[in-house]
């Protein structure tokens, strides 16, 4: 697919930086404000596809684009699987246990593993957004070659 | 025993995502791991189911326990009425699974074939174990949606229609669904079930009740293909792949049908008069209107779907019947009966109608048509598809010594018995229409002239397996009937059913 | 109380959006209408008049009246399902473009009977 205008594109290079930035402080403060991981995970998802529509892309490519992020949701999510399975073995040994040390309430590091659950499902939803997109986008690419 | 609970969800939902990561390097990995997972959830039902279970086993998910008796958290209970159909899932699953391995070889993107059955099966695994009203919304969901990408796998023009139709369909039943979940939480201000019970049989029967029931009874009507919300069903059974439909047919309009209506009914509300005559009334339509529509079919596999319809409605009258009597506080072991006929005929159902949409892909996978019309004349070069589909349809029309003929027996004697004498005749009447009808499948599919001068050959070696062992099963599965056996499998399942809002009472322990 | 009745309109309203709508995308618009009322309907059963957003901060008044927060996580979890259900239309919506050239429902009509 073709790329938009220049000036287009040199917008979009500086705002998908910060809309990186923005994705990734939403979902690290998930336990602290509101948002958390859906919420974030769709912002850090947005800054990508800017990129992929400001610029345009060819079909192979945008093929080995989505193989990759295929890949990482599954790990994402197989990596939160053993998080909790991991509660069958430590503490009260039932499964989806919050084991780690809680903190203080209004810190960063707190509330055990939320956090990492946070990131983990905040990637893993990101990587779903952009795969839905390029396998649309692939789709559409090669019904017109034809 | 009570670590084991939580294996029925975390197993399928970490080989879903184990797939396509590894599908990509090594060959027929994903057929493998998704079998012996199914094997194994398998043998563990059947040594759960005969073990015993004494009281319910209630797994506390994230280690919360309640706070001056009041359950908070998510609750994963395991009786009678849960090990019985999580048997029927994992071996429907399981037998589904090895039939596939042949017969998908002809669709492209064989990985996510695998990892979208594995999803559905975590999701009604999921409905089944759970215990809290907003977890059953979320595990249905699950297990829904990837029933409708599976509908729509193979991308031809019907089977894209099929399963856009169902889609939304199935969708405004989901949002029923959660609607009276809402409303339910308005009224009792907590989402656990046994605590929802506790509350509710305080109160009494007002119209803010009423309209959730009906609600929840459209809302599972639909997912369970009670006439009027059947729409969807012969489109998307008859387009999908078979094994496929053979899953949907045969498990889940039932784990998430009919399941949901026995545990919502019997155990959270309590029984009511109005309620009962509904649920009845749904369910001898389905019987009557089910059969009426499948006579003139000429397309096998909606023949097939039509059938579902009718033999569901046969589970259905079982249960309202035992529901009925027990309102009016007549004879419960009549009661009992009607139930243990219905739960009996519901397992039957699984192992019959699962074999029989195998067979009409196996004919589909060698003749290419479901037209039967242009079939005819192969029984001699496919012996062994033949001869179990003369088994399943003697089965499906009540012809001893097949399972069949026991569980509608039984359900007819409980007609009679409690004095419901239109049910027994029309039970009766649509048993004998549905011989007629099988009569006609097995003579144009198998019997007929030679039409068609394609070479046939047997289906390949993992298909027939399959369908050996279903055929197996339903001579074996006569012998529930019995005393002895009836004790170990049906009865822990009709006696949850049967201690109606007991059920609260065992669980969180007031 | 006029607001969960709204609520129910606005359900309705989608109803009859994917009952008498003969584009394809018409009917998948209309059938995320009837998705947010029942949301909205949601949230709204847990307010509690003078409270706060349920969230635990670090210096905290005495007596503070929270607002429920189990809808808004219910709602949460259901947005999300909610994204799934319209990808899932919407890609089959697109595949069915490219096999019958139209997005009119009166001329899909292969399954018949």
């Amino acid at each position: 697919m073709e790329g938009l205008t220049p000036i287009v594109k040199k917008v979009a290079q500086l705002m998908s930086g910060i809309i990186f930035v923005y994705g990734i402080y939403i979902v690290v403060h998930g336990h602290l404000t509101p948002g958390g991981a859906f919420a974030g995970g769709i912002i850090l998802a947005g800054a990508f596809i800017l990129l992929i529509l400001a610029f345009g892309s060819e079909v192979i490519r945008l093929k080995k684009e989505e193989t990759g992020s295929s890949i990482t949701e599954s790990l994402s999510i197989l990596l939160t699987l053993i998080l909790a399975i991991g509660g069958l073995f430590i503490g009260t040994k039932v499964f989806f246990n919050n084991y780690l040390p809680k903190g203080e309430v209004g810190e960063l590091i707190s509330a055990g593993l939320i956090p990492i659950y946070n990131i983990l499902i905040g990637i893993e939803v990101a990587a779903a957004i952009i795969t839905i997109f390029l396998a649309l986008v692939i789709f559409k690419e090669e019904e017109e070659e034809r | 025993m009570s670590t084991l609970v939580p294996l029925y969800v975390i197993l399928p939902l970490a080989t879903a995502f184990l797939i396509p990561i590894f599908g990509r390097l090594i060959k027929g990995f994903e057929k493998a791991l998704l079998s012996l997972v199914l094997l194994f959830l398998t043998l563990l039902s059947v040594y759960i189911l005969f073990n015993g279970i004494q009281e319910p086993i209630v797994y506390a998910v994230g280690g919360w326990e309640p706070v001056n008796d009041v359950p908070i958290g998510i609750h994963l209970v395991l009786d009678g009425l849960s090990v019985f159909i999580l048997l029927i899932t994992s071996l429907i699953g399981f037998l589904a699974t090895f039939y596939a391995i042949s017969y998908i070889k002809k669709y492209t993107a064989e990985n996510n074939f695998y990892a979208l059955l594995s999803l559905m099966i975590a999701g009604m695994n999921g409905v089944i174990l759970t215990g809290d009203m907003f977890n059953l919304y979320v595990f249905l969901e699950i297990a829904v949606i990837a029933s409708y990408a599976l509908v729509a796998f193979g991308t031809e023009k019907q089977e894209l229609e099929a399963s856009f139709k169902y889609q939304i369909l199935g969708g405004v039943a989901s949002l029923f669904i959660l609607f009276s979940i809402g409303m339910l939480y308005w009224k009792t201000q907590t989402l656990n079930m046994a605590d929802i019970s506790n509350i509710l049989s305080g109160k009494d029967q007002d119209f803010f009740l009423l309209f959730t029931q009906v609600l929840l009874i459209a809302g599972f009507g639909l997912k369970a293909a009670m006439i009027p919300f059947h729409a969807w069903l012969p489109d998307a059974h008859s387009s999908a792949p078979s094994p496929i439909s053979a899953m949907l047919s045969g498990v889940l309009i039932k784990a998430v049908g009919i399941y949901a209506i026995l545990r919502l009914f019997f155990n959270l509300f309590m029984i009511s008069y109005e309620i009962s005559i509904v649920i009845t009334v749904i369910g001898a339509l389905s019987m009557v209107i089910g059969v009426f529509l499948a006579i003139g079919q000429w397309d096998l596999k909606r023949l097939l779907a039509y059938h579902s319809i009718s033999q569901m409605g046969y589970v259905v009258i079982g249960v309202g019947m035992g529901m009925i009597i027990m309102v009016k506080g007549g004879n419960l072991s009549i009661a009992s009966l009607a139930i243990a006929g219905g739960l009996f005929h519901l397992i039957n159902h699984a192992v019959f109608k699962g074999l029989l949409f195998l067979n009409a892909g196996a004919i589909e996978y060698v003749t290419g048509t479901r037209n039967l019309k242009m079939l005819g004349g192969i029984a001699k070069d496919l012996p062994v598809t033949t001869s179990t589909s003369l088994g399943a349809s003697l089965s499906i029309s009540g012809i001893p010594p097949f399972n069949g003929f026991f569980s509608k027996l039984i359900i007819i004697i409980a007609a009679i018995k409690g004095q419901f004498y239109l049910l027994a005749i029309l039970a009766v009447l649509v048993s004998i229409i549905t011989l007629a009808s099988f009569m006609k499948f097995q003579r144009y599919a198998f019997f007929n002239k030679k039409t068609f001068t394609r070479k046939v050959k047997e289906v390949p070696f993992t298909m027939c397996f399959s369908m050996i062992v279903l055929v197996i099963l339903c001579l074996a599965l006569s012998l529930l009937a019995i005393p002895g056996v009836r004790e170990v499998v049906l009865t822990p399942a009709v006696d949850v059913i049967m201690r109606t809002t007991e059920y609260s009472s065992s669980i969180i322990g007031m | 109380m006029i607001v969960y009745i709204m609520c129910f309109l606005l359900f309705l309203v989608g109803l009859y959006g994917i009952v008498t709508r003969r584009n394809l995308i018409k009917i998948v618009i209309s059938f995320t209408i009837m998705e947010f009322s029942v949301f909205l309907f949601l949230v709204l059963i847990g307010y509690i008049e003078g409270g706060e957003a349920p969230i635990l901060t670090k210096n905290l008044p005495e007596n503070v009246n929270f607002v429920d927060p189990l809808p808004q996580a219910m709602v949460l979890t259901a947005i999300v399902i909610g994204l799934a259900t319209s990808a899932m239309l919407l890609a089959i919506a697109i595949r069915l473009y490219k096999k019958y050239g139209t997005f009119d429902i009166r001329e899909i009509k292969n399954l018949k009977g």
